[in-house]
């Protein structure tokens, strides 16, 4: 109880040593044990008021144990409660002296007044001696049994302090069972409350070894509880509410009626003023929504006003925790939000943990319609004094150009970034015009005009330095001067601490050298023999790497080194979205604020109300690894579905991450020369696929001299399709009537897609995991109609087909037209390959 | 469930520390204040209100200076402790009647009273300064509160020479008063934050009202009491047939939301917009609101700034108030960052103004113009010159702005929502209450880009 016995940092001057003051203290109180003058009270007060200060500022009063129980034989109430918050701090630690508080403490207990009462019956329960527990059995029996709803409060809770100081006791006196009658019976509600609570805690702690508990536990959330619990609802003391609410959030309601009944009834309680209410019941409306889409929806849209109505009012820490749990939403159904994008605006004099969470929203609610307005502003903030939030508005932006179809807007604002010269705004655009160059290569034109004007000495950090060598390794054929700025770079060796960069610079000498060799030829082999000299390990390695591949093959080397690329599509998502689901689970808890599910930052005995077994927690762990394989998954255009499956939604998210699938140079260098290695061995094994010359190994010093590299074989390119095409049915029609049959076929359906031809929309969601979208479908068994669209991956080129299938002759007949007719043929071939694995898991 | 509760002072000192469960280790608060003091290296940035250190969360919330803290290991929900902890604050407030560090240090024995009854193992159990009355039995002991800030927004009407009416913001509820007879009165006051941002062409891109009507009474016998609001009043912005737009000052009031204390009853809310409700002990929050209906902003900021020759540059500034000429802001300071390499910065204001400072703030290069009252209608006008030490390439206005300004304004609200009347629902002719209604409206984030 109270204050610990603790140093005080900055001691005052006439703060007293303690020894002669005790001592002088010990002396005055023992004057006045006995005495029964007028006004000893007064004297008592104040000389127990300097013990309690001394006690609270860290001097060790202990030694007065005796003096004050012999004090405390008063009826002064004040007096009374200083010596139980004295005896409270410390019995613990003088087990003997505390016994002989017992006595009064149990006297106090069947006092007249049932305030003096429930405060004895508190302070008994607070000793935590162990061996004084069977003293507690006897005043705790009478407290829960006592007329005063005062003192039953105390003994409930008295009941829990027992269980903590001794389970067996507890269990013993059979009290969990009386706890459950009063929590269903008792007419004062923070009896029943903290009934509950007590309950909650000691079922969850005797589960673990007794099945009864168990089921007494599950028992909680029963109808019969919950309907009980709610009846009363606002009877309860708001803190109770949230209590209450936390455990409704848990019931699993049979009947979709229930559902209905249960938030009509908790409806005004998201009118209430206190934010934990409203959280609390804003939980319980999520969770027993989830299986009812359309419900769920108009919850988020009722729930918006009340939780944005909290984020403005009250302390800023209130709207901090409350600014968490919108935050959590927008990102779960940004579309809902996105017309609210205002309210995300970021004040000049908010603290940077809150503007971080309204710069994340706003990147998530840009569509098509706001990104105007949303980028404008953020780009008033990549000027703000607050650095860190400057940079943040930069990512912000990229992470915006990322995930939309036209990014030409934002691309010049980011341009503009480049030339605004402030350092660090320089050196985020590169990083991001690096990546948007990786989504987008068709603005590399541009984007390289500008690029090119910066000077790299005006490029200090490692991962815009890094970004800035990539694109002059990677375009390095139009940018004029790449060779000599990579050159003059590469003269810097020493002098470049970042073994990232250097990793960079390796690699984009080597690239240059194939588009350019020989421009570069020079500066090849000086960063190769810098690389190899080099102290840092992976640099070392895979310089020396580079040097033996162009050595055995140099054809081999540029496949290796600068082989063709997709562009990227989707950028990896940094959390899985099982993480993700893992803490909308656990909504209005810590787990919203630390963007974590619990089992990452509480031990298993403090998880409190969210139990998962610790397998799944690592299952988790793993998944989150290997969701870093960036997933060509198809994303379900309708963004209702989304709101519950947002597995995919999540992994289109795009979002600034090292693309670990892309290209070798953004990873760690280790796995990336171990990709490469793996690449190379397998070309090795299997030379005819490589289709290279079997070029006698040339020394690396000749092939320099010569700088004769076998011409490159030219890569037929593979059709890919975008997982994100979209087109309207009436300029589908349109486009339908316009072009001409490019190709009709007829083909067979294999036995395992007739069988899993169950109706006419079970082809449509197999060939969207093929990036082939249904626009319209119709038909009776056997005869079936569909038509479908697809969209080349990175041009708005179009491939429109119409497919006949006959279940009962297992054949199906397919016309397509396309905008590009060169491709059409590869494209069938997609389109019946897609076709014949249905149906095949 | 929390495990410790404490009140440390800016020095870090424990003013008060209560530990209700001992599972977490004594030296919490040592390790929680080092964690504030020194969250990022650099110290730019304010450590949140919550964060775990080693399996132990941590939550605070700041109140005048002092720091409020409670420890959990639980996962528990974080707005129900950050609420409690400012809801602890706000009942000591009441008790003491002056929240700071002197008074509780006074009064500690008081305040652990308090906390016996708030919480007990770690789970609330009441937080009403009324039920609460009868388990306290220390007399606060009143510290002087002319010198000290007192907590909550009211403590505005506290501000400059002339105090508001009814300084009995800083009673306390159970002390009596010198007379020995308790006056009966109640303070309605109605508070607004107001924030805009001003586009560079001085177009409003986004503005918005946050309100609070606050409550303090302390009338005796708990009386019914009924508050009514403009009769056109309406909440939920899709509500209205017509989105009625106006700067002019007339149509109806639209909040766009607003939410109530649990005492407050509505029965009759929607039809006549009357409030009903016993008014519990202490101060409160009746009723929450927000606003982003278009409104007249009070004041028009106007900013130049143009190079002026060699490393040298002039900035004009321009404030015009836009409300009638019979009010007065008070505390009015504006604010402008300055580029990175100014070095100097003379400034010259208006010929014979009296009540204004102005400022170059070296450390982070901002120009400071302190004003201390604009009455309604009037102008203000400051010019600065400004040095360079580097040429300035890109855009001068890239470098330097936004302006942003704080001031307060009593009785004036921009919302133009109203208490029309306050009834006290009382038997005998003869009771006749102060009844003390005032409107304030302060800066929240009043902001003009340049």
């Amino acid at each position: 109880m109270a204050p610990p016995a603790q140093s005080q940092r900055s001691s005052s001057p006439s703060q007293p040593s303690g020894k002669s003051e005790v001592s002088d203290l010990k002396l005055q109180l023992r004057q006045l044990a006995g005495s029964r003058a007028p006004g000893v009270d007064d004297s008592k007060r104040e000389l127990f008021k300097k013990v309690i200060s001394y006690m609270t500022i860290g001097i060790d009063v202990s030694s007065l144990f005796g003096e004050m129980v012999m004090c405390s034989a008063t009826s002064d109430i004040v007096l009374k409660k200083m010596c139980y918050l004295y005896v409270g701090n410390y019995a613990k630690v003088n087990p003997d002296l505390a016994l002989l508080t017992i006595n009064f403490l149990q006297r106090d207990c069947h006092d007249e007044d049932p305030m003096i009462r429930g405060l004895a019956l508190r302070s008994l329960c607070s000793l935590r001696v162990a061996n004084l527990v069977e003293y507690l059995v006897g005043p705790l029996g009478s407290g829960l049994k006592d007329s005063n709803s005062y003192v039953r409060v105390v003994a409930v809770i008295g009941v829990l302090k027992l269980y903590h100081i001794s389970a067996s006791t507890c269990v013993d006196a059979d009290f969990p069972s009386t706890l459950k009658h009063l929590m269903l019976n008792d007419s004062d509600t923070q009896v029943v409350a903290n009934c509950l609570s007590a309950l909650q805690e000691i079922w969850s702690a005797e589960a673990t070894t007794s099945e009864e508990a168990s089921r007494e536990r599950e028992a909680l959330i029963s109808k019969p509880v919950i309907y009980y619990l709610l009846n009363r609802i606002k009877e309860f003391s708001e803190w109770a509410q949230c209590l209450v609410l936390e455990l409704v959030a848990k019931y699993v309601p049979v009947e979709s009626d229930e559902i209905f009944d249960i938030m009509n009834l908790l409806e005004d309680r998201l009118q209430h003023a206190n934010g934990a209410v409203v959280l609390a019941t804003i939980k319980v409306f999520l969770h027993l929504t989830l299986s009812l889409t359309d419900v769920h929806q108009q919850v988020y849209e009722r729930i918006k006003a009340p939780l944005l109505t909290l984020v403005s009012s009250g302390s800023p820490e209130q709207s901090y925790a409350v600014l968490s749990h919108l935050h959590i939403l927008v990102m779960r159904a940004p579309y809902i939000f996105s017309s609210d994008y205002k309210h995300f605006y970021c004040q000049y004099n908010e603290p940077s943990y809150v503007k971080r969470l309204k710069l994340e929203m706003l990147t998530a609610v840009a569509n098509e319609s706001n990104t105007y307005e949303i980028v404008t502003e953020l780009c008033e903030y990549a000027a703000n004094v607050d650095i860190p939030i400057a940079r943040e508005s930069i990512r912000a932006v990229g992470k915006i150009a990322l995930q939309q179809y036209d990014v030409n807007a934002i691309v010049d604002r980011l341009l503009q970034f480049l030339e605004m010269e402030k350092d660090y705004v320089t050196a985020e655009a590169l990083v991001l015009v690096k990546d948007l160059l990786r989504k987008y290569p068709q603005w590399s034109h541009d984007c390289i005009a500008v690029v090119g004007n910066i000077s790299s000495k005006n490029v200090q950090e490692p991962k815009a330095k890094a970004a800035l060598i990539w694109m002059l390794g990677e375009y390095s054929q139009d940018m004029q001067d790449a060779p000599y700025i990579l050159e003059s770079l590469v003269e810097n060796w020493d002098e470049e601490h970042s073994a990232e960069v250097r990793l960079h610079l390796l690699t984009a000498v080597m690239k240059c050298f194939f588009k350019r060799p020989p421009e570069t030829q020079n500066a090849l082999g000086a960063a190769l023999a810098a690389g190899i000299a080099d102290f840092h390990q992976d640099v070392h390695d895979r310089a020396l790497f580079y040097y033996r591949i162009l050595q055995y093959n140099v054809s081999v080397a540029e496949h290796v080194v600068n082989p063709p690329k997709q562009a990227v599509s989707v950028f990896a998502d940094t959390q899985s979205s099982e993480i993700k689901d893992r803490i909308f689970d656990e909504f209005n808890s810590l787990s919203v604020v630390y963007q974590k599910p619990s089992y990452m930052f509480t031990d298993k005995e403090h998880r409190g109300p969210f139990e998962f077994s610790d397998e799944l927690g690592n299952l988790s762990i793993g998944g989150e690894a290997a969701d870093n394989v960036v997933s060509a998954q198809s994303v379900e255009a309708n963004d209702k579905d989304l709101l519950l499956t947002t597995s995919e939604k999540e992994e289109t998210r795009g979002s600034s991450t090292n693309g670990s699938a892309y290209t070798a140079p953004y990873d760690s260098s280790s796995t990336s020369v171990f990709a490469s290695q793996t690449r190379i061995e397998s070309e090795i094994s299997n030379p005819t696929s490589a289709g290279h010359a079997p070029q006698a190994s040339l020394g690396i010093d000749d092939l320099l001299g010569l700088g004769l590299p076998a011409a490159p074989a030219p890569s037929s390119p593979q059709l890919k399709l975008s997982s994100k095409a979209v087109l309207d049915p009436s300029a589908f029609q349109q486009k339908w009537r316009q072009l001409p049959v490019a190709l009709s076929q007829e083909c067979s359906v294999s036995p395992q897609g007739v069988a899993a031809f169950t109706g006419p929309q079970a082809l449509p969601r197999h060939m969207q995991s093929h990036s082939i979208h249904c626009i319209a479908s119709g038909g009776q068994s056997p005869n079936f109609k569909f038509f479908f669209f697809a969209q080349k991956a990175e041009e708005t080129s179009n491939y429109l087909v119409e497919c006949i299938i006959n279940t009962s002759s297992a054949k199906a007949q397919i016309k397509i037209k396309a905008d590009d007719q060169s491709t059409s043929s590869a494209f069938s071939t997609l389109f019946q390959s897609a076709l014949s694995r249905f149906g095949i898991p | 469930m929390i495990s410790q509760f404490f009140v440390l002072s800016q020095r870090g000192d424990n003013i008060v520390f209560r530990d209700y469960r001992g599972e977490v280790a004594k030296g919490s608060a040592e390790i929680f204040f080092r964690k504030v003091k020194f969250w990022k290296e650099d110290g730019q940035e304010e450590a949140p209100p919550v964060f775990n250190v080693d399996g132990v969360n941590y939550f605070h919330v700041k109140v005048v200076g002092l720091l409020f803290v409670a420890t959990t290991r639980v996962n528990v929900s974080p707005s129900l402790v950050l609420e409690l902890l400012q809801r602890i604050a706000r009942v000591i407030k009441d008790y003491l009647g002056v929240l700071s560090e002197d008074s509780l240090r006074k009064n500690f024995v008081l305040v652990y009273e308090l906390l016996d009854e708030v919480i007990d193992f770690g789970y609330v159990q009441t937080t009403s300064t009324e039920v609460l009355k009868s388990y306290v039995f220390n007399e606060p002991i009143v510290v002087d509160a002319a010198r000290l800030q007192p907590l909550g927004p009211a403590a505005i009407f506290m501000q400059g020479s002339k105090r508001m009416p009814g300084t009995a913001v800083t009673k306390s509820v159970v002390a009596n008063e010198p007379g020995g007879r308790k006056r009966e009165e109640i303070f309605v006051d109605i508070i607004e934050k107001i924030s805009v941002t001003f586009s560079s062409s001085g177009y409003i891109l986004t503005s918005e009202i946050d309100g609070t009507i606050q409550m303090k009474s302390y009338l005796t016998g708990n009386p019914e009491i009924r508050l009514a609001l403009n009769e056109d009043l309406s909440i939920g912005r899709g509500g209205s047939v017509y989105d009625y737009r106006s700067s002019s000052g007339a149509g109806p009031v639209i909040l766009d939301d607003c939410n109530f204390h649990e005492s407050v009853r509505l029965d009759s809310f929607d039809m006549d917009r009357t409030l009903a409700l016993v008014p519990p002990d202490g101060e409160f929050p009746v009723m929450n609101y927000r606003m982003t209906q278009e409104f007249k902003p009070p004041f028009r900021i106007n900013c130049l700034i143009e190079e002026a020759g060699h490393l040298k540059a002039e900035v004009i500034l321009k404030v015009r108030a836009e409300f009638p000429s019979n009010i007065t802001a008070n505390t009015v300071v504006v604010q402008m960052p300055l580029p990175k390499y100014t070095t100097r910065a003379s400034f010259e204001l208006e010929p014979g103004v009296v009540g204004q400072r102005t400022d170059f703030k070296e450390a982070n290069k901002k120009l400071e113009w302190g004003l201390k009252k604009i009455v309604g209608g009037s102008e203000h006008t400051l010019r600065a010159k400004l040095t360079f030490s580097q040429e300035s390439h890109a855009n001068i206005t890239k470098e330097a702005g936004p302006v942003s300004m704080t001031f307060t304004i009593p009785m004036y609200n921009a919302s133009r929502l109203q208490v029309k009347y306050l009834q006290i629902a009382k038997k005998s002719s003869s009771y006749n209450p102060y009844r003390w209604v005032r409107y304030v409206t302060q800066a929240n984030s009043y902001v003009a880009r340049i």
